[in-house]
């Protein structure tokens, strides 16, 4: 068990390795000049030339990998051009939004699909269960901030009953803060409960059809009992892993939303920075997200080790 | 579409057909796309106004006879507008679908195939797919700068990933197959191995999988064109129409609605096509999922 931990333990620095790569490979397939495209049409060659130094642009490519590795085991990702602060400082400054944005979304989808998909699987064949079926299928249809800009339209402009957008402002409680939240948590909440909720049926039906709940049906326990001790416990670690996943790919559905409901969140940074052409803003973000999914994905593989003993190597 | 899936006998592929239209939601997906490929491709004849012809005084004018889905805040007729961004949005999503498999099918079969290269290229789309699919692309699009081609560039780099690790797992079973033994023993080429034994027995993953990418495509492309990131604001696709709609959604609602109607049904259709046909090709996965 020990050399198998060890061999994901490389697997993982290897991938972290290449995901680092590939961050560093995106940045310099921009064609042209990127000090030039950073700083626009009206910088003058000193400028641009200065740049290229603070950026390290005109050193090799090779030295200029080995830099950023360096740089980044010190854990420094670069300064924000246009923000004129460390690329760390701007990701942390705006954790806050995204990170409940993600928490928030992720309780409201398990919410709606854990008790859908579990009933949906126990009734399987049923008209709940292929109404369950479909609806998964529409709201996995919804762009996200489609859905978005119609919510708040009708929740927030016509009722009145949320903040149309933004983040409180500055020196807004926590409260405040979190009720600005709500609707867009509910937005790319509602869409990606259609994920959790798929594979909720499927792993409840994949346990359902298991040796001893048949043993625990003819032992006289009641369904219930059954169904949420006996199965649900044993169906949750798939569930588990998707629910971390979704994490993940919410994080993609948040830098959309976060946009629609401008709330001041990574998501909100990245798109600001593409179109700022801010690269070490774009790369360092990247790497985190990066990082953090393969980081959850490992975890996730542990916790197998852990808690399932069929689970051996 | 259905006619690559295998090539029995051509009853076999009829029973094929017929059992996999049996299904309503197949059915009714198919219908759909089919009407949405006809609007594409006839939109000239079928859209009533030019989808650029301005009109100032018919500015956000709300669904009437004469503009049955309203008009936007130039005045252009969004039913027409809605009908010709149906060509680039499918014109997208089948360009991501075709240039991600060509890549994902090669490197999943090369991985698979040779176990020298296996253990580099699983590592590299582990590490690919660690990345959440808009943000890398919106990443790849911000290095190429954006254009029609650069999207379908970028999408089709962050979905490769996902078909190569699907080809690549079926082609490790598929190598240990006897035919596979047999065939190396009567001394058939590695290529002629690969091409007609190998991928041919993956044409159903990759059909299966190809449908839900074209549907991810799709979304993915409106998310980028709605941030600005994707194609120019002046051509119109569902996505940048939605972009467009955004200002004006609480005096002209039609603008923003419309469009979006219109990728939830072709995505929606795609899943329901997807999932019909994953379910009768794919017989380990027809009790869950």
């Amino acid at each position: 068990m020990i050399r198998y931990i060890f061999q994901r333990l490389f697997g993982m620095f290897v991938v972290m390795f290449l995901v680092v790569t590939i961050v560093f490979v995106i940045v310099r397939v921009t064609p042209g000049d990127p000090a030039a495209v950073m700083l626009g049409p009206d910088a003058t060659s000193q400028d641009i030339a200065d740049l290229r130094t603070q950026l390290g642009l005109d050193r090799s490519l090779g030295v200029q990998y080995l830099y950023y590795m360096g740089q980044l085991l010190r854990g420094d990702l670069g300064q924000s051009i246009f923000l004129n602060m460390p690329v760390t400082s701007a990701l942390l400054d705006r954790a806050e939004p995204t990170f409940f944005l993600t928490l928030f979304s992720l309780l409201i989808a398990s919410a709606i699909a854990l008790p859908i998909g579990i009933y949906a699987a126990y009734r399987r064949g049923s008209i709940f269960d292929q109404a369950a079926t479909a609806l998964a299928m529409l709201a996995a249809s919804i762009p996200s901030f489609w859905l978005g800009l119609i919510m708040m339209q009708v929740f927030a402009v016509r009722f009145d009953l949320f903040p149309v957008s933004g983040y409180g402002g500055p020196g807004s409680t926590f409260s405040e803060r979190m009720y600005h939240l709500a609707l867009p948590a509910f937005a790319l909440g509602i869409v990606s409960s259609a994920l959790v909720l798929r594979f909720t049926r499927a792993s409840m039906l994949d346990v359902l059809g298991d040796d001893y709940i048949r043993t625990a049906r003819a032992k006289g326990l009641i369904e219930r009992r059954v169904i949420l001790k006996h199965a649900l416990k044993n169906a949750l670690i798939p569930i588990l892993t998707v629910i971390g996943l979704t994490a993940a790919v919410l994080v993609s559905g948040a830098v959309v939303t976060e946009t629609v409901f401008g709330l001041p969140g990574i998501g909100n940074l990245v798109v600001s920075a593409v179109l700022r052409r801010d690269y070490p803003v774009i790369q360092g973000a990247l790497l985190v997200i990066a990082a953090l999914y393969v980081l959850i994905n490992f975890a996730i593989d542990m916790l197998y080790l852990l808690v399932d003993p069929r689970v051996r190597y | 579409m259905t006619a690559i899936v295998s090539k029995p006998a051509l009853s076999e592929r009829n029973k094929f057909i017929r059992r996999l239209l049996k299904r309503k939601t197949v059915a009714f997906g198919l219908i759909v796309l089919t009407i949405f490929v006809l609007l594409a491709i006839f939109a000239p004849l079928i859209a009533p106004y030019s989808p650029s012809k301005l009109s100032i005084i018919n500015r956000l004018k709300p669904p009437s006879g004469a503009f049955i889905f309203g008009t936007d805040e130039f005045g252009r007729d969004v039913f027409s507008r809605t009908i010709y961004s149906a060509r680039l949005s499918l014109l997208v999503g089948a360009a991501v679908v075709t240039l991600s498999a060509l890549i994902g099918v090669t490197l999943g079969l090369i991985a698979g195939f040779f176990k020298q290269f296996d253990a580099p290229i699983a590592r590299l789309i582990d590490a690919m797919m660690a990345f959440p699919d808009i943000l890398l692309a919106i990443a790849l699009v911000a290095a190429l700068g954006p254009s029609l081609t650069t999207v379908i560039i970028a999408l089709s780099i962050v979905y490769a990933p996902r078909l190569a690790r699907i080809v690549r797992a079926s082609t490790l079973v598929i190598r240990e197959l006897p035919y596979i033994e047999a065939s190396r023993a009567l001394g058939i080429s590695t290529r002629h191995i690969m091409t007609r034994h190998v991928l041919r027995n993956l044409l159903s993953p990759i059909l299966v999988q190809g449908t839900f990418l074209f549907a991810s495509a799709m979304l993915a492309e409106a998310g980028l064109s709605f941030l600005g990131l994707g194609v120019s604001p002046e051509i119109p696709t569902w996505g940048t129409m939605i972009s467009a709609g955004r200002q004006y959604i609480g005096q002209a609602d039609w603008m923003t609605l419309f469009p979006g109607f219109a990728i939830i049904l072709s995505v929606l259709s795609l899943q329901m096509v997807g999932d019909g046909l994953r379910d009768l090709l794919d017989p380990r996965l027809r009790k869950d999922l």
